[in-house]
């Protein structure tokens, strides 16, 4: 099984090898509602950890998607762009956001696990 | 005014919609449903399909009474430019309180009663976050001889949608024989009420004036039909701006005049040439010449919205501001109103909008964005 980590932003990060899967969870999408559009960056750029990676808007808002991990960016969810209700359908599955290149693997250290994060999430409910 | 420190209001429906799932937020001082558990989408789908039930209690609803309605309307007239004189009995009208300088202190519904033993009295519904300074206005504008009178004991629900009629009419038989912008007393299930065939979503439907203390009982009687759903704020307002409705504080605000929000319609022919309304002469003078500045319908290209604040630039220029935007589930995309120079407001005219730093071609287009399907006078 491959390990997940979350943000304390709602972002999760899934390992696989060397390349992480980030997206966001399926915490953030239901309290985003009906997702309308997303913006993803270009393959090569790349991300910063904390920093935006890509825009989500709901019918009602924007919300900014920050990097939960620095990296090169080696592939975009393109399928979003036109069924971006997906993100609600299966935020951790088919609704991932983009792929990266770890550039600093340590940076994982500072997320939280599966379960750290369900204990977060009733720190805030 | 809003303290955030203030608890939040709660309107009578408050438990029924905490029981029915619904996220509740802060707006205009209540605390009001932004949506229930299916979600700003297919609550919006849902009412332009069959029939959407809101809880609109947060709003104002106030009478005015005087000694007749020709006394009652010749002291409203001095506040706002629609022709309140000539409304006939059960005729409700769209109009604007207006500073001296003819912005917009708030826009409001005003009807005279069916009832022709109500003559002298008018009831009005303004916004939730205006009604202190509303009435604060009217009372200090108004003859003694006229009095407001708060009806803040009154709820007020909406069902919108094209199963709207068909729904009412075996609960209240009056409404079903209302006209657009029609009103009635009448009697929902044995509820006294007021019923006005309006709305804010585009759709024909009703907005349904009742007891506080007896709107849980209406609420759930129309909640038990198949074709009604609740419908919270967040699919409220991506039908209104689908309508080209006009949100107070958002579109329209006291530097806003009604003729460069392009409600001019909302301005009888009586009134126009007689003005002796608040800000008369700037009114005419737009409606004679055009305004300097007009709202119009903006229609982003691609997928991405455009929302409230972004800037509108032609040739490099920061020319107007979106004043609303968004995602129109029925519209099929993004979708904003705003202000333009009155030479950029032609159909087609494309500007840019700067969402995140970046332009965003879109095109000045028609509001409505899709067509009201209001119910015919009859």
């Amino acid at each position: 099984m491959s390990e997940i980590r979350y943000s304390k932003d709602h972002e999760y990060v899934r390992i696989e090898g060397d390349i992480a899967v980030i997206g966001i969870s399926h915490y953030a999408q239901e309290q985003l509602g009906d997702v309308v559009f997303v913006e993803l960056p270009g393959v090569g750029d790349t991300v910063a950890q904390g920093k935006e990676a890509a825009v989500v808007e709901s019918v009602k808002a924007a919300s900014e998607v920050f990097a939960p991990v620095s990296g090169e960016v080696v592939e975009v969810n393109g399928a979003l762009e036109g069924t971006p209700a997906t993100v609600n359908e299966d935020a951790e599955g088919a609704g991932w956001f983009l792929k990266v290149r770890l550039t600093n693997p340590a940076e994982l250290d500072g997320l939280m696990s599966a379960a750290a994060y369900e204990d977060f999430l009733k720190t805030i409910s | 005014m809003t303290d955030q420190t203030v608890p939040s209001l709660r309107t009578a429906l408050h438990d029924a919609h905490v029981a029915l799932g619904a996220r509740m937020v802060p707006f205009a001082g209540y605390d009001m449903p932004v949506q229930y558990p299916d979600g700003i989408l297919a609550e919006h789908n849902w009412t332009r399909t069959h029939a959407g039930l809101f809880d609109v209690s947060h709003m104002g609803q106030a009478l005015l009474i005087g000694a007749s309605h020709a006394a009652v309307a010749a002291a409203l007239e001095t506040l706002i430019p629609a022709d309140i004189l000539n409304l006939k009995l059960g005729q409700q009208r769209y109009s604007q309180l207006l500073t001296d300088e003819g912005g917009i202190i708030d826009d409001l519904m005003v009807t005279r009663p069916l009832d022709p033993g109500l003559d002298g009295t008018l009831f009005l519904v303004v916004n939730a976050a205006r009604k202190q300074v509303d009435y604060a206005h009217l009372r200090a504008r108004l003859p003694a001889t006229v009095r407001l009178v708060p009806k803040d004991e009154l709820a007020l629900i909406a069902l919108q949608g094209p199963d709207a009629a068909a729904v009412l009419a075996p609960h209240a038989p009056e409404a079903g024989e209302l006209g657009f912008m029609g009103a009635t007393s009448a009697t929902l299930d044995g509820v006294p009420c007021h019923i006005s065939r309006s709305g804010y979503t585009g759709e024909d439907g009703f907005e349904i004036s009742v007891a506080s203390t007896a709107v849980e009982k209406v609420w759930s009687h129309l909640l038990s039909d198949s074709r009604v759903k609740p419908i919270g704020l967040g699919a409220r307002d991506s039908l209104r701006l689908e309508a080209g409705l006009c949100l107070y504080g958002h579109d329209i605000d006291t530097t806003t005049s009604p003729i460069e929000a392009r409600l001019a319609w909302s301005i009888q022919k009586r009134r126009r040439q007689e003005g002796s309304f608040p800000g008369a002469a700037r009114i005419q003078r737009e409606l004679a010449e055009g305004a300097a500045r007009v709202r119009v319908g903006l229609k982003p290209e691609g997928r991405a919205p455009a929302r409230e604040g972004a800037e509108i630039v032609h040739d490099g220029a920061v020319v107007g501001i979106v004043t609303s935007g968004g995602f129109g589930p029925s519209f099929g995309g993004p979708l904003a109103m705003g202000y333009v120079p009155a030479a950029l407001a032609e159909v087609g005219t494309v500007v840019q909008l700067m969402v995140r730093g970046k332009p965003l071609p879109a095109t000045i287009c028609h509001v409505p964005f899709v067509a009201p399907r209001y119910a015919r006078n009859s």
